[in-house]
């Protein structure tokens, strides 16, 4: 930089400034000059070419929504459909007295605050010509009262739209699921222009996951407008594609079998086609009427859904993490078979406990009196604990894990409602992960009867079930059977479900283990054998007691149902498959705080087979 | 009719608020104006105008506070504030957030702020600090070195990229050279050299830029894409005639053909409501704060707050002219608002607080001068 100049002529440098100033000035009056010259073109000598324009300005395009596709069980029975539905509008403009009019409609149909509220909300943002929805969802009566007095009322008139509908209510919500106002969230997945004019997209389950089957393709009309907006004419018309319908697996007539097998108790059933994963019932209870979340619940409503103990909204088969109890056992004694562990003639002798060599801890079994000498059928049929505590011992944790984990314990079965939850099959590997601790030995007995860590869906139970039920074919369980396309003749496949086999090493340790499962409700000793008799099928399954909180183990401690609180009762457990010689149906039922899996549960799956049994004999597959 | 401070012992209250009475009240009637018009633009929304109410007392509070701080600490703090400010452009650039496809935005946890548009008061300021201790006009080195101190923030601001910022901060710079005295010859031959990168440029635009350029060619290439805009912003304006459709009977904007009528194209709603009259009142508002302007600044005292000025109101007028020839289709479609005007806030405070500082060097004026 060069030598700081310290004189400076401030008179000539502020004349300097002030020339410049003058300049810029001149400059910037030119521009708006410049401006000024294009607005005058524009407004005075173009004014008329522009005015003619602007007049022309009156075609606009409207969007028109698509009708929503419709869903129906496997046979044919509506499950969600599109009702009319009325609203009552107001076209402000031809309304002389509009405060007058209001306080007179208020006499013939209830009109609530937060309805005016909406009402002069609209009507700020709406022309003066177009009608204000002021009541939404009239019933029949409000719809036929309206009627006769419309003479009465100049500018007031009923509006016909569309509602979805579950005529079933509760039967099946949660796995149909609901449709909801699209809010916020919504917009930032779904098409917006596919969704211009649509109000309501699917919020869980079917409804959900079908979304874009369902929805369609939305429609144009182009509307010839006066210079004020007022439609005078449609000039074309694009009509919307509507959704295709959808056909679903379940059976609704299983459906609503099932859910009254339960009587007043809470919990799960999942019932699939083992043959293709196809889940014919999907239960969970207690459920909830979803016609009301369509129509915008009240907050009150709503909050006493979720404050309620018993979690209506709460979807068990895919979200209820329940120990699988004994229910695993049957798993666990194929993994001893497959893995070489144990043979089918290998005994163990049950004195009603268990202990750990070198350890004083007794594990014990439900029978305090013991088994006696135990083989693996045995073992299955009489739920003996210590069977299991010594092949589980011997398998150890690892490669109970890994044998387990292919019936698809521990991950998502993929089943095509979103929500679902994976359980948990425990590993060394995962509590180091988890929770930074080494594996314990005694943890391993305890996993070999199906607690401990173990956690295991309705649904999970159900598709392992029906996997050793086929010997090994694990079906991807799904909702969905065909989707029937708008003008198309025929029914489209939409879900292609995955599949996959698990490996055998001998096909007769199956064929050993489905036996001890027929003979849990068919044999002299079965834990199920009460539900066996006059039945004119045969079944396999086995019973299952989780528990809610954790026993003591070593006191001499007698423990009594009647005793505690209801909610502290063990949960009662069944899965079962049927007919026992070539599986059409498995089944897994979790009853909440049932008790006993061979009192409780045990009998609603007898139901949920029989009914399934007499319908399906009379319909093809 | 005006205020005279250096003259009188006497000083009025409004030279204690060291606000400038005239100037506010051209301000004041510009945001009386622009509410108007925004209320029928945003179709008589409350919340909007709320909105805007409350961006705009939020403006006048930082030209308040502005305003108090006296010029001399300003000029202190120039060169600091200035090497802070490009080291935001840079942190921008690095680790900033892509907000509208843009990267303008700089997270700091509670609030997010925008580096680029305090630029556009820190460049003028540093380039009158820069050019204000030697002798005017400035020397070949002055100008060289002015030259890189205005390239380095407007490249980093075009790399965001934010063409509109980048041709703001550009031009406040300029305008600093040019009041300074920068000779003709000069400036002519930067025109040249200017006319001559323009190629140069069109290779370093991104598409959408290009595309803006493409269609104001040629808006009716593309009627229902990007020459919409222009084609409906020319009709809005057009149809007002002179008189004007009235107020709140638009019909380009209330039927929603005209696009981005309350932001940036908010001058075709009152061009067509109230027509040429209304545009001649609100050019005139603009032409008085921008007089005004002028005039405190060649009352000042000293060549940097004299260069600081000028370039401030100079800049307030090249919103104005940018914006309204983007609207009536003279220039191409560059993201500027309509200044003080607009839906919006975040050139509103810069905006406001560069009057702060117009206020602020007419009111700590030296009571005693040689």
């Amino acid at each position: 930089m060069a030598r700081r100049i310290t004189l400076k002529d401030h008179l000539q440098e502020s004349r300097l400034f002030l020339r410049r100033t003058l300049a810029a000035a001149l400059v910037a009056f030119l521009l708006l000059l410049a401006l000024l010259g294009r607005l005058a073109y524009l407004q005075i000598v173009s004014h008329e070419h522009f005015r003619t324009l602007s007049e022309d300005n009156r075609v606009r395009i409207e969007p028109v929504p698509p009708t929503r596709g419709l869903i129906f069980d496997r046979n044919g029975v509506l499950l969600a459909e599109n009702l009319p539905s009325y609203r009552l509008d107001i076209v402000p403009e031809q309304v002389d007295d509009l405060e007058a009019t209001l306080t007179r409609l208020g006499r013939l149909i209830e009109i609530r605050d937060q309805d005016l509220q909406r009402f002069h909300r609209l009507r700020q943002r709406m022309h003066r010509f177009e009608g204000v929805p002021l009541r939404l969802h009239l019933n029949d009566q409000e719809v036929a009262r309206f009627a006769i007095n419309r003479h009465r009322f100049q500018g007031v008139d009923i509006q016909a739209g569309l509602t979805r509908h579950y005529p079933l209510r509760s039967q099946a919500a949660h796995a149909i699921g609901y449709v909801g106002r699209i809010n916020e969230n919504d917009l930032q997945v779904l098409d917006e222009k596919n969704y211009r004019g649509t109000t309501h997209t699917g919020k869980t389950g079917i409804e959900k996951t079908y979304e874009d089957v369902l929805h369609g393709t939305v429609g144009y009309q182009q509307l010839e407008t006066n210079a004020q907006g007022r439609t005078l004419r449609v000039l074309e018309r694009q009509s919307p594609v509507p959704g295709s319908d959808l056909y679903l697996t379940i059976d609704a007539r299983l459906q609503t079998a099932a859910e009254a097998a339960f009587g007043d108790f809470n919990g799960s059933a999942v019932a699939i086609d083992p043959r293709n994963g196809s889940v014919l019932a999907l239960v969970s209870l207690p459920g909830f009427d979803p016609n009301p979340f369509v129509k915008g619940i009240e907050y009150k409503r709503y909050q006493a859904l979720q404050i309620n103990p018993d979690q209506p909204l709460f979807n068990r088969a895919l979200r209820g993490q329940y120990p699988p109890g004994s229910t695993l056992k049957p798993f666990v004694g194929l993994a001893g078979l497959e893995l070489g562990v144990v043979r089918p003639d290998s005994h163990v002798f049950c004195p009603g406990f268990y202990t750990l060599p070198g350890k004083e801890r007794l594990y014990r079994d439900w029978k305090r009196s013991g088994h006696g000498h135990m083989d693996l059928h045995d073992a299955i049929a009489q739920s003996c604990d210590v069977y299991y505590y010594d092949l589980a011992r011997s398998l150890g944790i690892d490669r109970m894990h890994d044998f387990l984990g292919q019936f698809g314990f521990g991950e998502r079965t993929g089943i095509d409602i979103v929500g679902e939850l994976p359980g948990l099959l425990p590993s060394s590997e995962w509590k180091r992960r988890t929770r930074n601790e080494p594996w314990f030995p005694g943890e391993t007995l305890i996993s070999g009867i199906g607690q401990g860590f173990n956690l295991a869906t309705p649904v999970q139970l159900a598709a392992a079930t029906a996997a050793l039920a086929t010997y090994g074919n694990f079906y991807q369980p799904h909702l969905v059977r065909a989707l029937h396309a708008p003008g198309e003749p025929e029914l489209q496949p939409v879900f292609q479900p995955m599949v996959r086999q698990i490996p055998h090493s001998d096909i007769r340790n199956w064929d050993e283990v489905i036996r001890g499962m027929v003979d849990v409700v068919h044999g002299p000793r079965g834990t199920a054998r009460a539900i066996g008799q006059g039945i004119d099928y045969r079944l396999g399954g086995k019973t299952g007691t989780a528990q809610v909180f954790s026993m003591p183990q070593d006191e001499d401690y007698e423990y009594d149902p009647e005793e505690i609180a209801f909610r502290l009762r063990d949960h009662a457990l069944f899965i079962a498959f049927a007919p026992a010689e070539e599986p059409r149906i498995a089944v897994a039922v979790v009853v909440e705080n049932g008790g006993s899996g061979s009192g409780v549960a045990a009998p609603i799956a007898r139901q949920i087979l029989d009914a399934y049994f007499k319908t399906q004999d009379r319909r093809m597959p | 009719m005006e205020i005279n401070p250096g003259s009188g012992t006497r000083r009025t209250l409004m030279q204690r608020l060291h606000l400038d009475g005239m100037l506010l009240v051209g301000l004041l009637a510009l945001c009386a104006l622009g509410l108007v018009v925004l209320y029928s633009a945003s179709g008589q929304s409350e919340a909007v105008l709320n909105r805007q109410l409350i961006r705009l007392g939020l403006a006048f509070v930082v030209m308040f506070v502005v305003a108090q701080i006296p010029p001399s600490l300003l000029h202190r703090w120039t060169p600091w504030l200035f090497s802070a400010g490009v080291g935001l452009l840079v942190a921008v650039l690095v680790m900033g957030d892509v907000g509208k496809g843009a990267q303008r935005w700089l997270d700091l946890g509670v609030i997010r702020f925008q580096p680029s548009e305090v630029m556009k008061l820190l460049v003028p300021m540093m380039i009158a600090w820069f050019l204000a201790d030697a002798r005017l006009p400035p020397d070949g080195r002055r100008l060289l070195g002015a030259g890189l101190l205005i390239i380095v923030p407007t490249v980093l601001i075009a790399r965001q990229p934010d063409l509109g910022t980048s041709l703001l901060i550009a031009s406040a710079g300029f305008f600093v050279l040019f009041l300074a005295g920068l000779s003709w010859r000069l400036l002519a031959g930067l025109g040249v050299l200017a006319g001559a990168l323009l190629p140069v440029l069109w290779y370093f635009m991104h598409d959408y830029q290009r595309q803006r350029v493409i269609t104001f060619l040629n808006p009716e290439q593309d009627p229902l894409g990007a020459g919409y805009h222009i084609i409906q912003s020319k009709i809005a304006i057009g149809s007002g005639g002179l008189y004007g459709k009235g107020w709140l009977n638009g019909t380009q904007s209330h039927l929603e053909f005209l696009p981005e009528r309350s932001t940036d194209f908010i001058f075709a709603v009152l061009a067509e409501e109230f027509g040429l009259v209304g545009v001649l009142l609100l050019l005139g508002v603009y032409a008085f704060i921008l007089l005004r302007g002028l005039y405190l600044a060649t009352r000042a005292q000293d060549t940097f707050t004299r260069l600081l000025g000028g370039s401030l109101s100079l800049t307030f007028f090249v919103y104005l002219i940018v914006n309204t020839g983007m609207v009536t289709g003279l220039l191409p479609v560059v993201g500027l608002p309509l200044p003080l005007v607009s839906y919006g806030g975040t050139s509103m405070v810069t905006l406001l607080a560069g009057f702060g500082m117009l206020m602020s060097i007419h009111t700590h004026r030296r009571l005693l001068q040689s």
